[in-house]
């Protein structure tokens, strides 16, 4: 019996690195690199001539000169003595500060519309449909544009608001009035809201950087972290104390004793109470002065990307088969358990990751600030600073490099989360 | 003996429904009235509904058509309802639509536009209709060049030869595909055919020029604005970054590490910083990274710009397509013996793309949308730049709402009608039996 030969052995020639797939794909690859490189090369060379030619050099030690620009809100102490990397900052905390605010009352809108879509009530489905559907297919920078004029164009003046005693005894009333119950003032020139403050202070500390932390706040954050705790061990031990008995003990009126009961000492005891807007002669003062270029930008982002969060939150709901519910209701749960325990965390599963992609899209679409001059990062770093010092290539490079970390730190965040909710599957 | 038992012998005639389970009471009840929660929601919406129409029906209803100026609407709809009395002033759109849809285009040149747009139509036609014949597409493949022709004017021979240039690309990679593969043929042609655009055709041109001479007035890239604009950029955007989109979902998939690690870096860098930023570089930094002579259209620089961004999410929508699919489908591929690109082009694509549909769509939506982000460096687009101009008229100062009304609703039919026929097309594919 003759074995068949082996097939030929062939040496390696120049052109198997062409004609033979087993080589193709390393050709490829080396050149696609080749290739990478020349125009990376490239690139930077011409950049190397270009800023020669202009006299100019690379290097970031414009950051730590005088600014000596004005931001109207920042959430850290800046003047127009502080640095352009202090600016940066101040841009990089507005940025962050409408981001999160914006995901928190985006996911809270989307999520009731999206709920309210799939509702039996015929007009309310209709309702939310063309919410949804108007606030979705228009551009968000015509809701920026929008919520501009209409807060800056017909809101009245703060003079509208002016009562005085003259006025009161001819029985006469202001022309315009603060809503819920006088907490909120909305002028032509801001939004006026009441702030809680203390009436006994602890003091303030001045961290590195000189960003003042108030002590009030500090005491009152590490109180609710530990009711927080608390809350997790009492609930641990219901739960230890149903699986060793069979009965779950009442924990419903614990909960919000041990959630906020401490808090609520606390805040009476530093003697915290609101302080309300009132109006001068020319402004209101006291409480949060809010920009209008803020609360513009805040309420078209939550409106825009609510609509799209409230498909989203429909979609994962829709997704969860009925008998997922039948099969809980068979097995003897009540509604609320059955929420909680089956239908919950199975569409958060469908949920989440759209969710979180739209939180990246609002946090990049924020840059949009620049439509009604809202001083973000895009305003700070890549509009006054780079305006000044004419550095378009560092600013610009930086900016990209804050934005894709943020994106970055977000998806990855998600990631984490998907591995840790992943059907675990053999 | 009398029988005082009785039988009926006829059927009772069936008795109606009570009142409260048919025709209208029952719909209300179900629909709208079906509990204290229910209720409740219902007399709010109504409650919302009411607000919305009250507040927005009389200023809707006082419309002004005709007028020359803000003040003169404004003196119309006093004179007519009252005083106190709010209108529209609709003769804003009058007097400038052509502004909102062409821009700043010569008049007299109008008739290019209304040719591309409805050329536009007649293109895109074949490819959303399956059930035209199939030899339209090449109509459809050739009319980019025509409108390029049409809207920016010049020489009809600029772009006939760039035609044949893509001509000389097919024709080398056809002649080398079988012996070199699909990858270094299209490589080969590419250099080609790039060598035929940079060194050929500018002196073909000239010369072709000068025995035939046959050319449109030229369009200078500032003239362009509004809705043109935002199409023209939309538009050629969505075309190429589909295939560029699909390419990038292979790369990242591919198994050859360096273009699988370029595929990634591209894709997650243009996804994580905003369109805005990449339109500063194409208007601020592009001068830095190209030789100090060459002069580089501003439109032509946002296009690019923005077709990257929008291929990147187009990659990301299509691999998840491509990861829907079972292993099975590949392994089906690899034992009928196909090689990389024809199980691709023959069973993996079509599938991953039917899957990809809705996303493929919406980045579209957005791309759409994100066409008026080029306001911020110096374009034309129909929201902030035209309005802006228009309201920088003295007789059109500060009127607000009614530009933006317009422009909104010229972009939720375009949108809106987008995402319905997307749904129609998913409708369409389907192929499970649920």
């Amino acid at each position: 019996m003759t074995l068949a030969s082996d097939p030929p052995k062939e040496g390696f020639r120049l052109s198997m690195l062409i004609y033979d797939t087993r080589f193709r794909s390393i050709t490829i690859q080396v050149v696609v690199l080749l290739l990478f490189l020349a125009g990376l090369f490239w690139l930077l060379n011409n950049a190397y001539v270009n800023l020669e030619a202009k006299g100019k050099d690379f290097n970031f030690s414009f950051l730590w000169s005088r600014a000596g620009y004005d931001i109207a809100q920042t959430l850290i102490p800046y003047t127009n003595d502080d640095t352009h990397m202090r600016a940066l900052v101040v841009g990089l905390l507005n940025t962050l500060l409408v981001s999160v605010l914006g995901c928190v009352l985006a996911t809270l809108v989307g999520t009731v519309v999206g709920v309210l879509r799939l509702s039996h009530n015929w007009l309310v489905a209709r309702l939310m449909t063309v919410y949804v559907e108007t606030f979705r297919n228009i551009p968000l920078l015509l809701w920026i544009l929008l919520m501009g004029t209409i807060l800056a164009e017909t809101r009245p003046s703060p003079r509208d608001f002016r009562f005085t005693d003259a006025m009161r005894e001819a029985g006469q009333t202001p022309e315009a009035s603060m809503w819920f119950f006088d907490t909120i003032a909305v002028t032509n020139r801001g939004t006026s809201v009441a702030a809680p403050v203390f009436s006994n202070s602890l003091g303030t500390v001045v961290l590195p950087g000189n960003i003042p932390l108030s002590l009030n706040a500090l005491v009152l954050m590490v109180v609710l972290a530990a009711s927080f705790f608390g809350w997790r061990l009492l609930m641990r031990r219901a739960k230890a104390l149903q699986e060793a008995t069979g009965v779950r003990p009442t924990t419903w009126w614990q909960t919000p004793l041990v959630l906020f009961g401490p808090a609520a000492v606390v805040s009476v005891l530093l003697g915290l109470h609101l302080d309300y807007p009132t109006i001068t002669r020319f402004d209101f003062e006291g409480g949060f002065q809010m920009l209008h270029s803020f609360t513009a930008l805040l309420i078209a982002l939550t409106v825009y990307t609510s609509a799209f969060i409230a498909e989203i939150v429909r979609a994962g709901i829709m997704a969860i088969s009925k008998g997922q519910t039948e099969a809980a209701y068979a097995l003897g749960l009540r509604p609320s358990r059955t929420m909680n325990l089956v239908i919950l965390p199975q569409a958060l599963r469908v949920i989440v990751p759209p969710l979180i992609s739209q939180f990246l899209n609002l946090t990049k679409n924020s840059s949009l600030a620049i439509a009604v001059s809202y001083m973000d990062l895009r305003g700070t770093l890549g509009g006054i600073t780079l305006n000044q010092t004419g550095r378009e290539l560092e600013c610009m490079l930086l900016m990209m490099l804050i934005y894709l970390t943020i994106s970055l730190v977000i998806s990855s965040v998600m990631n984490i989360y998907n591995k840790s909710i992943k059907l675990k599957e053999r | 003996m009398s029988n005082t038992s009785f039988v009926r012998n006829e059927m009772l005639p069936p008795a109606p429904p009570p009142v409260s389970q048919t025709g209208l009471v029952k719909w209300l009840r179900e629909n709208l009235f079906a509990g204290p929660l229910n209720s409740a929601l219902t007399v709010l919406g109504l409650g919302a509904a009411i607000w919305l129409i009250q507040a927005a029906a009389p200023w809707l209803l006082h419309s002004v058509w005709v007028a020359d100026s803000q003040n003169e609407c404004r003196a119309i709809v006093q004179e007519r309802w009252g005083p106190d009395a709010t209108g529209a002033c609709w003769a804003i759109i009058r007097a400038r639509w052509h502004q909102f849809l062409f821009g700043f285009y010569p008049m007299e040149e109008y008739w290019r536009l209304f040719v591309t747009f409805a050329g536009l139509l007649l293109a895109i036609l074949p490819v959303l209709a399956t059930s035209l014949p199939r030899k339209l597409l090449w109509g459809s493949v050739l009319y980019p060049l025509v409108a390029f022709w049409l809207l920016w004017g010049g020489s009809v021979w600029g772009p006939i030869l760039t035609l044949a240039g893509f001509g000389l690309w097919a024709a080398v990679f056809l002649a080398l595909q079988v012996r070199l593969g699909v990858v270094v043929a299209a490589g080969v042609g590419l250099i080609v055919a790039a060598v035929f655009w940079i060194y050929g055709v500018d002196p073909i041109e000239t010369g072709l020029q000068s025995v035939l001479p046959f050319a449109l007035p030229e369009v200078d890239s500032d003239q362009f604005g509004g809705f043109l604009l935002a199409l023209v950029i939309g538009a050629t955007a969505i075309v190429i970054s589909l295939p560029l989109g699909i390419l990038l979902a292979l790369g990242r998939q591919s198994d050859m590490l360096i273009v699988k690690s370029l595929s990634v870096g591209f894709i997650e860098f243009i996804r994580g910083v905003p369109l805005i930023t990449l339109l500063f570089t194409a208007s601020l930094l592009l001068q830095y990274f190209l030789p100090s002579d060459t002069k580089f259209d501003l439109i032509l620089r946002v296009v690019i710009l923005v077709t990257f961004f929008s291929a990147a999410y187009i990659a990301e929508v299509i691999r998840g397509g491509l990861a829907a699919l079972p292993r099975g489908q590949y392994e089906a591929a690899d034992a009928l013996g196909l090689d990389y690109w024809q199980a691709q082009r023959l069973i993996i694509m079509p599938q991953a793309l039917k899957i990809s549909i809705p996303g493929i769509v919406s980045t579209f939506i957005g791309l759409f949308k994100d066409t008026t982000l080029v306001a911020f460096v110096g374009l034309m687009d129909p929201l902030k730049g035209i309005s802006t101009a228009v309201r920088a008229d003295i007789n059109w100062k500060g009127i607000y709402w009614e530009p933006y009304i317009f422009v909104a609703v010229i972009f939720f039919i375009f949108n809106f009608s987008m995402s319905r026929y997307s749904m129609y097309l998913e409708r369409k594919l389907k192929r499970d039996h649920r």
